[in-house]
């Protein structure tokens, strides 16, 4: 018995706006940009992907199942932009057959830098997603899969997840198969599922390269690969970006068609079904015990952090964002600890990315810079102002504390 | 396979990029065995010479005390034919008349007064028009006995030798074009030059272009045809080894040090750093900008310094060469090229060679190759003194520059423009 379990990664960062060392404006996001973005990824994928999954779903009264995690600040972003994205999602998880992940609010990578906010960031998110889906998530995954050991022991320590997801890299498994429930190293009940890189990024990535030996990939095609996995695997962990339907794989490509048959040529096997990660924690023990000493992602073919963290620039920007934690909680301003939790998200420091840079590729979809170096420059013109903010806002508070003394006295 | 080039200056007479382009380029194709005649102008009492290549230092005779010093030595396969003329890169007809005059001066001082009329081969009688269509007939004379495959001739100067010449003997001709008169004169082009450069790449068989920036300039305001035009991009000789760091040089300096340099000339934008400059310093206080260099426009900056309120701040080195230039590199924290319209811009590169990060006008060829570089439009002064402290203010961001952009520049030498060249002198070459 092999279950398909699909998890959709759906996320828009807030990009900033051209921000020179001279600007004094506290508004650091450029609206109109983020907007016009939001807007056209709903209408190529959002939409018309929510759509044909609540018709699959329906259709397939209760065997079809599919499971999302939503960052928080995508959601934001939706209801400003593009609301009726929402009432899909909403339409989605009254059917009891969509699950909703758990993941730091922000798509940050506090967990390397602030324990503290990570946990912060971590309950925002989970509270957001049962007050607006009526859930209460069961399954993390950090952002972009990013996991070692000290993740697990972490979460399973919060008390509040079954599972934890990650990537099924090759140098975790050692030769093992990614398409069972394990165990992570130092954890007792904590449940690890491993996605199939193969299987998701022939969906993801290879789906419209001609060039691909199995090109073009059909429905029955892949419903024969997953009937392969029966006595070898127990479930398959389709792991992938949301914004491959219609976006990274055009409407021209035939990946809703595809989408579309997948379902009943799964089903024609009778050992094979569809569940949700919750549901593969329930029905399946661990097998065995997975170690990963060392971080590990889903990006790239290097499934590490370089993309991130990969030059003196994104670790230097990254470790002054982060040393500005106390001085900006300490203003409580809300609009100031905003701002510096959005400068979090994971994409700023992707575009300071110099490793493709010649080549171009994924790491420019939607980049707003025209180089890693412009988006540098930008980043650290905002920090400089936010940074500015918060020793003004100090002052003030000193200098108010100081005339409240002298009223006590008098 | 023998290539007639009709050229520029050499080291170390070089006055811009022409004569680096033509230097690297010939060095280029020395090193791949090419047999080179190098046609030059030069100053000389005679009405031409010719230069049989290098002897050796040792051999102790005249010609080597003069060849050595111009750096003939290295070149094997190279042989130079100078004409005495006064054509200088850059010129124009009135700075033509400046150098004319001074030159009589020179003369009449050296001669006491005592003979008015010119000396030797120089022909000081003409404007600058007269004496490039008098260099095309010395030219021609001079190579009437010269075996070549190949005629190279470079920026409009040469043209008219070069099509004399091409006539005369048959052979094909490249038009190599490094600038245009929109480059050095905006929109104000000079018509009698324009219809020259037009001539030129009209009756050459191949044009080659220093950038596609150039190249959309030919097609577009010289009306020539797409497919006779190719792009053979400029490259740098390694100069630094990766060590020229200022620590290394054991050079103390407490303030960092933006860097021009260039002709202080429209083209190359020196109000724009000047302007850049003044916001700069409103907001750092610790830098000092040089701009190293002279030119038509070298009073006109001084005096826009002052009115700024920046002079203490602008430091003006004048015309810089050999070891001085390596010196103010090591100096230099920073590049910057405000070019209003560079074809190329061999410059930036040889800032990277030397580890000097560098941020260069969008409205240039060499933006076309560097990707490890701060690009602005040249007009857009805030960007400009935005990236100037950005690059300052984070070492990070000025070591990721230096470290990448000094990889990149590796792949951009002399041997793959000269190796372009060749392959266009061997399309030129099959018989049809």
């Amino acid at each position: 018995m092999a279950s398909v379990c699909f998890y959709f990664q759906v996320h828009q960062p807030f990009r900033l706006k051209h921000y020179t060392v001279f600007d004094k404006s506290r508004q650091y996001f450029d609206e109109g940009k983020n907007a016009a973005i939001c807007r056209k990824v709903a209408n190529k994928c959002y939409l018309p992907a929510n759509r044909l999954l609540l018709r699959l779903i329906r259709k397939h009264k209760g065997r079809f199942k599919v499971a999302y995690s939503i960052t928080g600040v995508l959601l934001e972003q939706l209801l400003s932009y593009a609301p009726e994205v929402m009432s899909t999602f909403d339409a989605l998880a009254q059917t009891g057959c969509v699950e909703f992940l758990a993941e730091t609010y922000y798509h940050s990578l506090s967990f390397l830098y602030s324990r503290n906010e990570f946990l912060e960031q971590v309950k925002k998110h989970a509270a957001c997603i049962e007050s607006f889906f009526g859930q209460r998530p069961r399954v993390f995954r950090n952002t972009e899969l990013i996991y070692n050991n000290d993740l697990a022991k972490l979460v399973e320590s919060a008390d509040c997840f079954d599972g934890i997801i990650t990537e099924g890299a090759d140098r975790i498994l050692c030769g093992r198969s990614p398409d069972f429930v394990y165990r992570p190293t130092g954890c007792s009940r904590l449940k690890l599922l491993l996605k199939n890189y193969s299987l998701s990024d022939d969906i993801a990535f290879r789906f419209s390269n001609r060039d691909w030996s199995q090109w073009p990939l059909t429905a029955d095609k892949f419903a024969q690969w997953i009937h392969r996995v029966n006595g070898n695997g127990n479930v398959v962990n389709l792991f992938m970006d949301y914004e491959t339907f219609g976006e990274h794989q055009w409407a021209d490509t035939g990946i809703f068609d595809f989408i579309s048959h997948l379902p009943d040529k799964i089903l024609e096997h009778p050992d094979n079904d569809f569940k949700t990660p919750s549901e593969v924690i329930d029905t399946y023990e661990p097998v065995g015990v997975i170690d990963v000493p060392h971080l590990i992602s889903w990006a790239d073919t290097e499934r590490d952090l370089s993309a991130w963290l990969g030059n003196p620039m994104q670790s230097n920007a990254i470790h002054e964002l982060y040393r500005l934690e106390n001085n900006i909680k300490k203003t409580n301003d809300e609009k100031i600890v905003s701002d510096w939790r959005k400068l979090q998200i994971s994409d700023h420091f992707y575009y300071m990315c110099t490793k493709y840079f010649a080549d171009g590729d994924v790491h420019k979809y939607f980049n707003p810079y025209d180089s890693p170096y412009d988006s540098y420059i930008n980043f650290m013109n905002v920090l400089g102002s936010l940074q500015n903010r918060c020793a003004k806002s100090v002052k003030q508070d000193r200098s108010v504390s100081r005339t409240d003394l002298v009223g006590l006295a008098g | 396979m023998r290539v007639l080039m009709l050229g520029w200056e050499f080291p170390p007479f070089i006055s811009g990029g022409l004569g680096t382009a033509c230097y690297g380029l010939t060095k280029a194709m020395d090193q791949v065995g090419i047999k080179v005649t190098f046609v030059l102008p030069k100053m000389v009492d005679k009405k031409y010479t010719t230069h049989v290549r290098l002897l050796s230092p040792e051999m102790g005779s005249s010609d080597s005390d003069v060849a050595a010093p111009l750096g003939f030595n290295e070149l094997k396969n190279v042989q130079f034919r100078t004409i005495s003329s006064a054509l200088r890169p850059y010129l124009t007809p009135e700075t033509y008349q400046l150098r004319i005059e001074k030159a009589l001066r020179q003369k009449r001082i050296a001669a006491g007064e005592a003979s008015p009329d010119p000396i030797g081969g120089v022909d000081y009688s003409g404007d600058l028009y007269a004496e490039v269509h008098r260099y095309a007939a010395v030219a021609a004379e001079l190579v009437k006995g010269e075996q070549f495959d190949i005629i190279h001739a470079h920026d409009w100067m040469t043209y008219p030798a070069a099509i004399v010449i091409a006539a005369m003997s048959q052979k094909p001709l490249v038009a190599h074009v490094h600038s245009t008169e929109f480059d050095r004169s905006g929109e104000h082009v000079n018509q009698t030059v324009y219809d020259i450069e037009r001539e030129g790449m009209h009756r050459a068989d191949k044009v080659v272009a220093v950038s596609h920036f150039t190249r959309n300039v030919i097609i577009g305001r010289y009306g020539v045809s797409g497919d006779k035009v190719e792009v053979v991009y400029n490259g740098v000789d390694r100069n630094g080894n990766g060590n020229g760091s200022l620590a290394d040089s054991g050079i103390q300096k407490d303030e960092k040090v933006v860097l021009f340099l260039g002709r202080i000339t429209m083209q190359k934008g020196p109000e724009y750093f000047l302007g850049a400059a003044k916001k700069v310093l409103e907001v750092m206080d610790d830098v000092k900008f040089v701009m190293a260099g002279t030119g038509d426009l070298m009073h006109r900056a001084v005096t826009m310094a002052a009115e700024l309120g920046i002079g203490s701040k602008v430091l003006f080195t004048g015309f810089l060469q050999g070891e001085a230039v390596r010196d103010i590199y090591r100096m230099a924290d920073l590049f910057v090229m405000p070019s209003v319209s560079e074809p190329f811009g061999i410059v930036p590169l040889e800032a990277l060679d030397n580890d000097v990060p560098v941020i260069i006008s969008k409205q240039s060829g060499v933006s076309e190759v560097l990707t490890h570089a701060l690009k602005v439009d040249f007009w857009d002064v805030t960007e400009i003194a935005n990236k100037i402290i950005a690059v300052l203010k984070y070492p990070p961001l000025q070591m990721t520059l230096r470290n990448y952009g000094n990889y990149e520049v590796r792949k951009l030498r002399w041997k793959d423009s000269a190796a372009r060249c060749v392959e266009i002198y061997s399309d030129l070459m099959v018989p049809v």
